[in-house]
């Protein structure tokens, strides 16, 4: 059955169906997200925006992406009926969203990015992982500037770390475009662990704001890896240094890799090495991590675009859509609960992730 | 250091530049004010496909090729993706100087030899191959 008969047939059905969900959705997040406003806060409005935040996010994954899913499989039988601008305008707006939820849950928009839109729209995964580093670079791109001057992203520690991931994601990207070019599948499925290592890994992240280093190891000495910075929160000025050092550049040549064959940005592993393995502050790590994907996802892109793995129809429409996202996602920080978001976020990179595997395999059990 | 700042401020002014021109370059495309070199039905019906099969049946450039495809509507959005993508080459220039300045001889290295990394991915060296 096409997907305009199913929908003539059934939008009554979906309708009621929708509605009575967001309904009870609704009440569900409301008591999830609820927080004591202060004295004389309108309650209603930052309750109404909460719930919008909310709904949305889940909306558009369970509703958009099975809908997408049919339509693809109408595509792959060679039935589509969709004007060509049909799937950038939907690549946009689901950008947008992503670029909110990525923002809400302190999660890149690369590692969401590729897993979710290969899985679930017609791009082969050549162009998906070139338009996935394009989308984390121009992310990275905007957030750095701010992370510099406030001192908060550290060129000491990003220099060296930077050079060997970006030369490693050189490799992984050559890596990753032979392997598809011997069979996609292998690389989806590839990628498909990959995700769910990572969701595993968020959830199970215990990040320390501030590791204790007693004393810095002879590598790190010899770089000068060191630093303060001022903590807005508690006005006092921080001095950190980095320990194991060596073992975390080596982990930077496996992350590397795996950003460059898979398209994704790398900050999911960036932070966790340099604040749990190379004890450096947790602001310090988000903020060098982020500075740190404008450079490794800038050679590995380069080898996707010289490749002809970066289409403008695909790759524009999604960075516009996820910064604009990310604009909207920095306002609602302030009033969403970021904790269920991260948790949906890892939930969604599970199936994401599972998805991958089951598409990759070819069993069909996901859809 | 002031290095630090100037390589702040470039990126600020490049990112931003290249994501407007992404914009403007984009409707030019869509809306057909510049002929495109592969019509859009044809992208739709193969980016399904690999790399080499979809450049072989749309008779796309690989590497630096585009530059010859400027007055087309698809390949002008290269300009704003090389932009973002050639970016933070600019900027380490910056850092290289005021390194040499300082006399801090380890990161100066550092900084030469991102360059030449960085270099090499984008002369298409690596990653442009026949098909």
């Amino acid at each position: 059955m096409s997907i305009k008969n199913y929908l003539t047939l059934n939008t009554p059905l979906i309708k009621k169906q929708t509605f009575g969900f967001v309904n009870n959705f609704s009440k569900f997040t409301l008591f999830l997200n609820c927080k004591p406003c202060g004295a004389g806060e309108p309650m209603l409005s930052k309750n109404r925006v909460k719930w919008f935040c909310s709904v949305d996010v889940l909306l558009v994954f369970i509703f958009f992406l099975p809908l997408a899913a049919a339509a693809v499989q109408n595509t792959d039988a060679g039935t589509s009926t969709w004007p060509w601008w049909f799937w950038p305008l939907i690549l946009f707006v689901f950008c947008f969203a992503l670029g909110i939820i990525a923002v809400l849950a302190g999660v890149g928009g690369g590692v969401l990015y590729v897993p979710l839109v290969s899985g679930f729209f017609p791009f082969h995964i050549d162009f998906v992982r070139g338009a996935g580093l394009m989308v984390a670079l121009a992310g990275a791109l905007a957030a750095g500037p701010g992370l510099l001057r406030r001192n908060l992203a550290s060129l000491r520690l990003a220099l060296p770390v930077a050079l060997i991931a970006s030369t490693f994601s050189i490799m992984g990207a050559m890596l990753g475009l032979y392997l598809s070019k011997i069979d996609p599948n292998i690389v989806q499925v590839c990628l498909g662990a990959t995700i769910v290592g990572i969701a595993v890994l968020i959830f199970l992240s215990k990040n320390t704001e501030k590791p204790v280093v007693n004393r810095q190891d002879a590598v790190g000495l010899a770089l000068g890896i060191k630093g303060t910075y001022l903590d807005e929160a508690t006005k006092e000025q921080i001095d950190w240094k980095t320990h194991r050092t060596l073992l975390g550049l080596v982990m930077f040549v496996f992350i590397g890799i795996l950003a460059g064959m898979f398209g994704l940005g790398a900050g999911w592993a960036n932070v966790p090495v340099l604040n749990l393995l190379l004890g450096v502050p947790l602001k310090i790590s988000v903020a060098t991590s982020k500075f740190l994907l404008s450079i490794t996802d800038t050679s590995a892109a380069w080898i996707y675009m010289n490749k002809g793995c970066v289409i403008p129809l695909i790759a524009i429409p999604s960075i516009i859509g996820l910064m604009l996202g990310s604009f909207v996602g920095v306002k609602l920080l302030s009033v969403a609960k970021p904790k269920f978001i991260r948790l949906m976020v890892i939930f969604v990179l599970l199936f994401a992730g599972l998805k991958a595997i089951d598409k990759g395999l070819g069993l069909g059990v996901l859809g | 250091m002031s290095e630090q700042i100037t390589y702040a401020n470039l990126l600020f002014i490049g990112a931003w530049a290249g994501i407007l021109i992404m914009l403007l370059t984009y409707l030019i495309y869509v809306t057909g004010i510049l002929s495109p070199h592969i019509d859009v039905t044809v992208i739709t019906q193969n980016w399904g496909k690999g790399v080499d099969e979809y450049l072989k049946i749309t008779h796309s450039p690989q590497g630096w090729g585009w530059l010859k495809l400027l007055n087309k509507g698809d390949f002008l959005n290269f300009i704003g993706l090389v932009l973002i993508a050639v970016l933070t080459i600019i900027c380490y220039f910056f850092l290289v100087a005021g390194y040499k300045k300082r006399k801090d001889w380890v990161y100066f290295f550092i900084c030469i030899l991102e360059i030449a990394v960085l270099a090499l991915a984008a002369s298409g060296i690596l990653g442009a191959g026949g098909h």
